[in-house]
């Protein structure tokens, strides 16, 4: 069952929300020994709150649109009284003391958290294998990876685990393993999801979003977690228009390019025909298509891993052994700060936190880091361009498939090749999202990547709707 | 095949400034970006102390990472503004009143050491308490 039927069912009290939420655990006991999606998973919890959204029911309350709804959430979304880890030994053990606004707002509108979902440590990785719990593996194929960095999130969804389950996207971090794992994945616009209660990586890029099995569900949290958050002060102040109530509206009479600088040179064959064929699907609906040019995007990783990584090194810097988390001891505080760090950290991590502190130290910072920025706003000044010619951008959401596990461990550039198609839409502020179209000659899942303007949701998820029907 | 993102190829223009730390930033194909002593000290910096290994491994790998990104030397980037946020968002003012706040004891509970309602750590300045 989708999240949207769930919700009518319970709602009208076909369904008890524990019988839903107690069919989603025995599948999570069944399955995630091999997937490892889970770093925690909250049953006795789980099973209270779906008693409660049942006593409702029974009342004559409605518990909302979510009513019943098993969610899975990112292990870097803080959750009251359930430990909150990043897939970090730092955080090992951590409960947090207050629940992220997305939390509530879930919770709010009648959704069941089921558990917390494995990551790269601190979301930086492509592939999940950067935890310090295990990697996940990828529910197609275990033998493959299911991308990264909200890896467990989309497994989990892809495995039936949960219908719906919130990651983070800095990156790509949303999109990419969406892709991969044959999910929907949504990076809302910069601002529309509030980031207050989601543990900081790059703060000027970090945005929550979806993961779920069809777009109308996408659109349904989406609805739900968007808006307004007073305790953010980089939300967008002003609510926008819900995208679930236009998702039929088609793609007729609409300018849609593709992206040619991320969907020629290093895209495998198998990813670019199923693009040529999603093309063939809004051409057929109506859309008009050409395309398009953003000549700045190819710098998008440069600028990327200089910006993400010097944003990380400073918000990281929180971790030192003081106020919450891992301590090793050490014979004066920055002794034990240096020792608690040096054991709590992964390597991807460690790699990170230099190349940002390099990047923003004295004598470096104009070459490296103030370029990167500079950079920014060239790839801000080309997209602003082309969104005068289009309404919506396409291109593939990862250049290959899902790549097996280890392959591209011990080759870090390889690794970040991976977020060459979704870094730059970070890098704007713009929205964007994955749809799962068919597969390649693996039999693996590939990703459309559908782009649009900031605050495009609505148009965006017209043509996702488009996608998924031509299938 | 490793994908990559477009046909630019890396800057070739060598430029040469002097580091804080005495040495020397290297452009161009082929040169070390990065010593071992540089890695070392931002090591430092942040707080991090690494094994000889890792400290071989991780300055061959942040070498490859800045011979990457100094494709963005070629760009004449010298009108354009530096981009900090990517969209125009004002600070957001709420009233001045008080709100919820955290549980102090939920949150010392979360502490590694505390101590009457606050955090404790060794030494600051190397004299023992």
């Amino acid at each position: 069952m989708t999240a949207v039927e769930i919700a009518a069912a319970v709602r009208s009290g076909q369904r008890s929300a524990r019988s839903v939420v107690d069919e989603h655990l025995d599948v999570i006991a069944d399955g995630d020994a091999d997937i490892h999606a889970f770093n925690l998973v909250a049953a006795a919890q789980a099973q209270a709150r779906a008693d409660e959204i049942d006593g409702a029911v029974a009342a004559g309350n409605d518990p909302g649109p979510l009513a019943g709804v098993p969610v899975a959430l990112k292990d870097n979304l803080c959750t009251r009284g359930l430990a909150t880890t990043c897939s970090s030994r730092i955080l090992e053990g951590w409960v947090p003391p207050y629940n992220a606004t997305v939390v509530e707002q879930l919770q709010n509108a009648g959704a069941v958290v089921v558990g917390k979902t494995n990551m790269d440590e601190f979301a930086m990785g492509s592939s999940t294998e950067n935890s310090a719990f295990g990697p996940t593996r990828n529910p197609r194929d275990t033998s493959r990876v299911p991308g990264g960095s909200s890896g467990g999130s989309a497994a989990a969804v892809a495995a039936g685990f949960a219908p719906v389950a919130l990651g983070s996207d800095t990156g790509g971090s949303i999109r990419q393993p969406a892709a991969l794992c044959g999910v929907v994945g949504v990076k809302p616009t910069y601002g529309l999801v509030s980031r207050y209660g989601l543990v900081a990586f790059a703060s000027s890029l970090d945005q929550i979003g979806p993961f779920t099995t069809t777009v109308a569900d996408a659109a349904a949290v989406l609805d739900v977690i968007g808006g307004p958050d007073a305790r953010d002060s980089t939300s967008i102040s002003q609510p926008q228009p819900p995208v679930s109530h236009t998702l039929a509206d088609g793609v007729d009479g609409l300018r849609v390019g593709v992206l040619a600088e991320l969907s020629g040179n290093g895209i495998a064959s198998d990813v670019a025909a199923r693009l040529q064929a999603a093309v063939g699907a809004l051409e057929s609906a109506g859309a008009r298509v050409a395309e398009a040019s953003v000549p700045a995007a190819v710098y998008g990783l440069s600028a990327y891993y200089l910006i993400a990584p010097a944003e990380a090194s400073s918000n990281l810097a929180r971790y030192d052994g003081v106020r919450y988390g891992l301590r090793v001891d050490g014979s004066s505080t920055p002794d034990m700060n240096t020792a608690t760090r040096s054991a709590g950290f992964g390597d991807e991590v460690k790699r990170r936190i230099m190349i940002g502190t390099y990047a923003l130290s004295a004598g470096y910072y104009d070459a490296y880091y103030g370029k990167a920025q500079k950079v920014r706003t060239l790839i801000i000044n080309d997209f602003a361009s082309v969104w005068e010619q289009f309404d919506l951008l396409v291109s593939p959401t990862s250049p290959t498939t899902a790549f097996s596990l280890g392959e591209r461990t011990a080759d870090p550039m390889a690794m970040y090749m991976s977020d060459v198609c979704t870094v730059p839409v970070n890098l704007t502020g713009q929205a964007a999202m994955s749809v799962p179209y068919g597969v390649g000659d693996d039999g693996l899942p590939v990703g459309v990547q559908i782009m649009a303007p900031a605050l495009g949701e609505p148009v965006m998820f017209r043509a996702a709707a488009v996608l998924e029907a031509s299938l | 095949m490793r994908p990559h993102p477009g046909n630019v190829g890396h800057a070739a223009t060598p430029a040469r400034e002097t580091d804080n730390w005495g040495g020397t930033i290297r452009f161009g194909m082929g040169q070390q970006r990065i010593t071992r002593a540089e890695c070392a000290h931002v090591a430092a910096l942040a707080r991090l102390e690494l094994t000889d290994e890792e400290l071989d491994r991780f300055t061959g790998q942040l070498d490859e990472l800045l011979d990457h990104v100094a494709e963005v030397e070629a760009l004449d980037l010298e009108a354009l503004p530096p981009t900090m946020h990517a969209l125009p968002i004002a600070n957001l003012l709420r009233p001045d009143t008080p709100g919820e706040v955290l549980d102090r004891d939920e949150v010392m509970a979360q502490a590694p050491f505390a101590e009457d309602g606050q955090f404790r750590v060794p030494p600051v300045l190397g004299e023992a308490p």
